[in-house]
């Protein structure tokens, strides 16, 4: 791991130190559970809808609920506004947080239901998606949805042979020696499964195994963080 | 019921080890443990523990009364809308008088509030009746919406803060388990009373000594009451 060209991290942190985090729960009076989460200068709001009727009725189950997950970025979260309303990149992100939060909901006591969960990045500093993830669990808590347990999410970056934690944007453009991979992953808070796993760059199945650990080890942190958030909260 | 401290817990939480204890609502059993499944406050009686919703949408019980809005008439009853996650229907042949079948909007209308209970939670839905005594149409007074899990706050031990707030305001109030309550007075202002105390108290629903806090809300709101009606009989009198 010494031998690498990053050994010392752009905004002087540990490798295994994620940026200082927040969480607040409660925050939207109108929705029926909300949070927010943030990373640093990555800021992520959620709120929960439901569980209400699915409309239209041919997207209804009759076995279970639905989880509808739906991700924006708001114009000025980044440097270059950001065009207003869905793209592609934020489709993908709102299907891939719903497949990370589908594992832990049990909705078969509300069939023909959806509960809707609207993620807003009201400042991009890179990890945006685990920002959303962990501001996603914290509002499905507060809106009283069974679940079996929290998710946690976290990115793990390797910045040419270093493996960090919670990537920032800098961390994203390096491109000396292998460049940058960014990998952002999810975990169920008390078993530490793996429900959700992206990556883009290249990697060794020795090192993503190293990431995954990496991973894992922050997503502690990061649940003892939303436990508390949680708790702490006036009836 | 001891009013003491209880936790809260959230989902995943193992809330009791051993098999002592048995899982009631909110919570389930794995292996050894009793594990939290949602998010609210622990309430362990007897040998039994369960949670108590903090937050989220009404969930139909058996035996709750509602108030629910008209949604849609079909040929044998109502379609209602409850607030709930569920479809709920009220059958013409759970009203206690007899109805003729062919003109049903002449009775409940679209978006008449109607004061029922609910018979039965399956799958599929919510049935409603009107069968017992003081439910059905409710005509004039206000409806105001309440988050649903501060009604027990609202009506208080054994309707102990609801009848107070019904004896200083002098308004009839029927408060619904899924956060509607309808308020009928005398006059609008002694409606908008009981509307400012039962928002004060969802509003405080966490303050220890509520049912004080809320006499001398009720008192005070009495007397500035009473100075403007005094003010204004004056001014009949000029």
């Amino acid at each position: 791991m010494s031998e690498g060209s990053y050994k010392k991290r752009f905004d002087g942190r540990k490798l295994d130190e994620t940026r200082k985090i927040k969480a607040e729960v409660g925050i939207i009076p109108n929705a029926d559970g909300s949070a927010m989460f943030s990373f640093g200068d990555t800021i992520a709001i959620a709120a929960v809808y439901g569980p209400k009727v699915m409309h239209p009725q041919h997207n209804q189950n009759p076995e279970k609920g639905t989880l509808r997950v739906n991700y924006d970025m708001l114009t000025f979260s980044v440097t270059e506004r950001k065009k207003p309303g869905p793209s592609r990149r934020s489709q993908e992100i709102s299907k891939v947080t719903e497949w990370a939060l589908e594992p832990v909901v049990m909705l078969d006591d509300f069939p023909n239901t959806v509960v809707d969960v609207h993620i807003t990045i009201l400042q991009a500093n890179a990890s945006t998606r685990c920002a959303g993830i962990n501001a996603a669990a914290l509002a499905l808590a507060h809106a009283g949805i069974p679940m079996k347990e929290l998710v946690c999410s976290v990115s793990v970056g390797k910045m040419d042979k270093t493996i960090v934690v919670d990537v920032i944007k800098e961390e994203e453009d390096y491109e000396e020696g292998e460049g940058a991979t960014d990998i952002a992953m999810s975990f169920t808070s008390n078993s530490g499964k793996l429900t959700h796993l992206q990556l883009d760059g290249n990697i060794s199945a020795k090192e993503l195994k190293e990431a995954i650990e990496t991973g894992k080890k922050a997503c502690k942190e990061i649940y003892e963080i939303q436990k508390k958030t949680l708790k702490s909260i006036k009836e | 019921m001891t009013e003491k401290e209880r936790e809260i817990v959230i989902p995943g939480e193992i809330i009791k080890e051993g098999d002592d204890y048995l899982p009631g609502e909110g919570t389930r059993r794995e292996g050894k443990n009793i594990i939290a499944s949602r998010f609210g406050l622990k309430d362990e009686q007897n040998r039994l523990v369960r949670i108590i919703p903090l937050s989220g949408v009404y969930i139909p019980r058996r035996g709750n009364l509602v108030i629910g809005t008209v949604a849609d008439i079909s040929f044998n009853g109502w379609m209602m809308d409850i607030n709930a996650p569920y479809s709920s229907f009220l059958p013409v042949t759970e009203c206690p008088r007899f109805f003729k079948k062919d003109d049903l909007a002449e009775y409940f209308g679209i978006g008449d509030l109607i004061a029922c209970k609910v018979d039965s939670v399956k799958r599929k839905g919510v049935d409603l009746t009107i069968m017992p005594r003081g439910l059905g149409k409710l005509e004039d007074g206000m409806i105001i919406q309440v988050n649903s899990n501060k009604v027990p706050r609202v009506i208080g031990k054994e309707g102990s803060m609801i009848s107070m707030i019904k004896e200083a305001t002098g308004c009839e109030i029927t408060i619904g388990q899924n956060g509607l309550v309808w308020i009928k007075g005398n006059s609008v202002d002694d409606e908008l009373f009981a509307k400012e105390t039962i928002m004060f108290v969802t509003e405080k629903s966490f303050v220890d000594g509520l049912t004080e806090k809320t006499e001398k809300f009720l008192e005070e709101g009495m007397k500035k009451r009473g100075k403007i009606e005094s003010a204004r009989n004056e001014e009949g009198e000029i």
